[in-house]
Formats: C-alpha cells, structure tokens, sequence
C-alpha cells in the first residue's frame, strides 16, 4: 500500500452546489448511456397514438375530428405531450428510488456524499424534471409531424412565459409526486402503480379530449380534477391550442403551482425519513 | 474532548417502531477510538453491530445520547461528518448504472475534485487494488472479492479520516479473505484509523488492535485480544498422550502451573492460567519416566472462548 492513497492533501473544494453539479453530470451520464432505448420507450406510445388516430383512422375513414370539432390531432399534441412528460418525470424518479430504497444500503452511494439528504432529494427531483423535458421534446415533433394530408394539428405558442412556467411546474409536480410515491410504496406494488396510478391517470387525464368537452358529465368533470396530469395537458392546451377550450387559466395555473410547493414539501419529508432512519 | 479521538460514542440509543412496540437495537453504547486505531465491533447476528455503524455515519439519528467523528457531532453536522469518513456497508452499494472507474470517479466528484483529478484519482486507486482491468467492468460482472476491494476504494477517493467496514469479509472465499486482510494492514500501516464490525474470530484477532464485544446493543468488554481473553480467566489445555507405562501424576501435580490435571488412557491434560513451560515440563516427566510420547498439544484460550463466554451460547437467527 502506498502511502500517497492516503496523505497527498485532502480534496478542498467540498461545496454543496460542486456536489450538487456532480449528482446531475452522474444522471446526465446515465442518461446518455441508456438514451436511445429510452427515447425509443417515450416515443412509442404517443408515435402509435398519432399514427393511429391522426393517420390510419383519417385514411380509413374514420374521420380526424376530435371532440368540439377540431382535428384530433390538435386535441391531442399538448395531452400527447403533457402526458409523455409527466410520465417520464415521475418514471425517471420513482423506479430507480424503489429499487435504491428496497435493497439494503443501494441509497448509500449518495446519501454518503457531503449534502444534506434534502439537498440529494432536491437532486433527484430535478433531475427528473430535465428527463421529462427531454420527454417532451422527443414527443413534441413526433405529434406534430405524423397525421394523414389535411389533418395536420393547428399549433402555435400563444404565450411563452406561460409555456415555460406549465412545463417546468408540470415537471416538478409529477417528479414530487414520483419521489413521495417511491418513498410510499412498497416494491412489490410497483406492478399496481402502473395498473392503479399511470395508466388511469392517462386515460382520464385530459390528453384526448379536452376538459371543457366534459361539461355534459359533470360528474366526471370534477372527478378528473384529482388528476394532476389533468392541469398539466390543460395548461399546455391553454398555451398550444387556445382555439380549443380549456380549464379556466387561473384554476392551472394555481394548481400547478400549489400542487408543486406541496408535493415537493411531502416528498422531501418522508425521502428525508427513510433515508435517515 | 481529546482531540486525538477519532470515533467517541456515549450513551448512544437506537430504538426503532416495531410490532410489539418499539425495539430497542442499541442501548446505552460508549466507546472511543483513538486516531490511528484498528478497531473491532464483535458480535453476534443482531447484536447491534450495524445500527451502531449506521448512527455513527450519519446514516440512522440517535434516540438518545451523542457520538462524534474527529469532533463533530453526527446529529449536529452530518455533512461535516460525511466528508471525514468512508462507509463500506456489507451489501453491495456499488452504483449500477454505473462502470467499475465511474463509481470511483464520481464519488470523487461528489466529494469536491475536479473531472480530471477525479479520473486520475479512481485510475490510481484502480491500480492500487489491482482493478485496472476491472475498470470498464459494470458493477454486476465483478467477482465478490472484487466488489469488496471497489467498494473500499471507493471509500477511500476523498481520503476519510475514519474508515468503517461492516463485515467485509462476510461471504468471501478464503484467497479473497487474506487479500482484503493485506490491504487493511497496509491502510493501517499508513495511519487510518478503521473501526470494522466482524463475527468472524481470527479477522478480529489479527487486524485489530482493541475489540469491543457487543450484544444486545451494549458493550460487555472492550480491550486489546490477548486483554480480553486473560480477563475472562480461561485456561490453557495442555495435553500429552503416551504409551509404555504411566504417568507419575504426583509430580504433574506438583507443577507450579497446573491448576487442575486430568488423566486417562494413556492421555493426561493439564488446565493452566498460565502455561509457560507446561508443556515442556510434561515432557520431560515423560521422559523421565522411560515414556513414549504419541503426541503433545497445547490450546489457548480463542477469542471465541471469549466471545461465547460473554454473548452466551444461544443460537440466533
């Protein structure tokens, strides 16, 4: 053993946010790594929505109108959008936490580096929020270009502070609700959280149809409003295609908002606990 | 407090809920470790062993009590303390997306080093545990062995003042065993101070400089090997066997050492504190009295004498 592993001067630059840096550099790696089979997973289900429903439908006559009268495909690029960035967000964070928190010490590697654990949630957090970006940026020309002659969406960016706040508050939403969800569960269950939580919160999140066009069920209307990814897909509607109806700005706007500081606060606390037990 | 100690621990308390209400896994544990020391936590499956190291990294939040690292409160200034010391937990808590260097590389760029120094850095630690083959490995390809000599190199990237190992040698061939053994002696050598948890006798024997027993989240006794099994008075056997006539056992009874004598069969044993000289006296009677001598032994008090004789024979699970 050579003495200069341990006596060569000890590493100075120890700063919240150089480790903080380094946390993201070690997800965007990952990221990079594993990049064209998860593009492929993010991609494919909007790709198939829009060939089927912009495309194939249209050629076979099915028609291309969506609810409200306006072309399907224009209903569907914020929802196809919103939902494909919500569910990459939360995925990014819950699934690797689960497996971190279910094995014995796998956390370890980074709760041991010099953060607080808060500060490596926070982490965790964002970084999920850049893969759902990323989500949405793969989904968002996939959405826009695939559809039959003639049925091409009608999208144009109405207000761009608004569409920079939805997507980052959506974001972080789904990302808290992700991380509060991993720190809830129990691994086992993870096959009822796509069965029970993701995919009816697609189904009945607004991506295909617009909230407004819910009006005849009211029932219904407000039942979805338990649906975070439903002030998501509206507010992307409200900023993408404001000739279709949406939710009222004020109602997303606040929920986006309020649902984010919330669940960022319940997520830090219980990550928090069951990473210092 | 002294400056010079590296692990001081008083009083400390973990308690966790359970469903019979709450357990308690540690009670009422001190010790200290000076600077510079290889230390040993001993004891039996769920003795506390891993809670203990668990609160002393910042890992588990006392219930009562206080322990520090060079100084610093683990309650207080778990940051602080995080960049003093080096972890290797007993699972696998490797980084699995990803490669062998990476893991290195990274921990040394969460723990403040540039990406050219952190890469320099893991090369040279790769090189020193003899992984430089290893190095574009993914974690799950490494050998148990292997895994272990990443996970202490890995702990070592910001140069902790405290290392801590939690059974590191669990579920390693022998070859593997002794090399680990090595590169802890050799970490010694230069100065670390280690507190490792083990159940494996001869490991706490031969690496470290004093024990603490625990069980039932208490320390029983804590003192160098050779201090601990003194204390517990347990004797030295020495044994003779012999053919060709007997033994004159007035004069085995003489010996100055002997404090009990058991013969039979052409066997006799003696029960000695201290054996200095037992043996050789044995023989020589033997001889003395035109015996042939089949075969001599003499057996020290083991650790485990210590370890049984303190924890009890109980099985646990």
């Amino acid at each position: 053993m050579t003495t200069t592993v341990l006596t060569k001067a000890p590493a100075v630059r120890s700063r919240t946010l150089h480790t903080f840096t380094a946390m993201m550099a070690r997800d965007a790696r990952v990221l990079r790594r594993n990049f064209v089979m998860s593009a492929v997973r993010i991609v494919i289900q909007p790709l198939l929505f829009v060939f089927v429903f912009a495309y194939v439908l249209p050629k076979v006559g099915g028609g291309g109108a969506g609810p409200g009268g306006e072309a399907f495909s224009t209903i569907m690029v914020p929802g196809l959008v919103g939902s494909s960035m919500v569910l990459q967000a939360m995925a990014a964070v819950t699934f690797p936490l689960v497996m971190e928190l279910s094995g014995p010490g796998a956390i370890e590697d980074r709760a041991l580096a010099p953060v607080s654990v808060r500060v490596l949630g926070l982490q965790k957090i964002l970084s999920a929020v850049v893969e759902g970006l990323v989500a949405g940026v793969l989904v968002f020309p996939v959405v826009l270009l695939v559809h039959a002659q003639g049925q091409g969406p009608a999208v144009s960016v109405a207000n761009w502070p608004m569409l920079v706040f939805v997507l980052l508050a959506g974001a972080v939403l789904a990302a808290a609700i992700g991380m509060y969800l991993a720190t809830r569960i129990d691994p086992r269950q993870i096959q009822v959280l796509f069965t029970l939580v993701m995919f009816p919160a697609m189904m009945l999140g607004c991506v295909y149809f617009p909230w407004s066009s819910l009006d005849g069920t009211p029932w219904l209307q407000i039942a979805v409003l338990l649906n975070p990814m439903v002030y998501m897909n509206e507010g992307l509607r409200a900023v993408l295609t404001p000739q279709v109806g949406h939710m009222p700005t004020w109602a997303f706007l606040t929920a986006l908002a309020v649902g984010a500081a919330g669940f960022v606060w319940l997520a830090m606390r219980s990550f928090a606990r069951r990473v210092t037990q | 407090m002294s400056g010079n100690l590296a692990i001081h621990a008083d009083g400390l308390r973990k308690s966790y809920p359970g469903p019979g209400g709450a357990v308690e896994a540690v009670r009422g544990l001190s010790l200290s470790v000076p600077k510079g020391e290889f230390f040993g936590l001993l004891g039996p499956n769920g003795a506390g062993k891993s809670t203990t190291i668990g609160m002393l990294t910042t890992m588990a939040r006392p219930s009562a009590g206080r322990a520090e690292i060079c100084g610093l409160d683990v309650a207080a200034d778990p940051v602080a303390v995080k960049r003093r010391i080096g972890v290797v937990a007993q699972d696998n808590t490797l980084d699995i997306e990803l490669t062998v260097a990476e893991n290195l590389e990274f921990r040394g760029r969460y723990f403040g080093l540039g990406r050219r120094a952190a890469r320099a850095r893991a090369h040279d630690l790769l090189a020193l545990f003899g992984l430089t083959d290893r190095g574009r490995a993914r974690v799950f390809e490494l050998s148990g062995g292997q895994l272990k000599r990443v996970m202490i190199a890995r702990a070592l990237v910001h140069r902790p003042d405290v290392l801590f190992l939690d059974e590191p040698t669990a579920g390693l061939d022998p070859q593997s065993r002794l090399h680990l053994w090595d590169i802890l002696r050799g970490l010694q050598a230069d100065g670390q101070t280690i507190l490792l948890t083990t159940h494996h006798m001869e490991e706490a024997e031969t690496l470290c400089d004093r024990l603490a027993v625990i069980d039932h989240g208490r320390v029983l006794a804590c003192d160098s090997a050779k201090a601990l099994r003194d204390s517990i008075g347990a004797e030295t056997v020495v044994t003779v066997v012999y053919q060709g006539g007997d033994f004159d056992l007035a004069a085995v009874h003489a010996m100055a050492h002997a404090d009990r004598v058991e013969a039979a069969d052409g066997q006799v044993r003696v029960f000695a504190k201290d054996a200095d000289g037992v043996l050789s006296d044995l023989v020589a009677l033997a001889a003395k009295a035109g015996l042939t001598v089949l075969d001599a032994s003499q057996i020290s008090p083991s650790l485990e004498t210590v370890f049984l004789t303190l924890t009890g024979r109980e099985f646990r699970e």
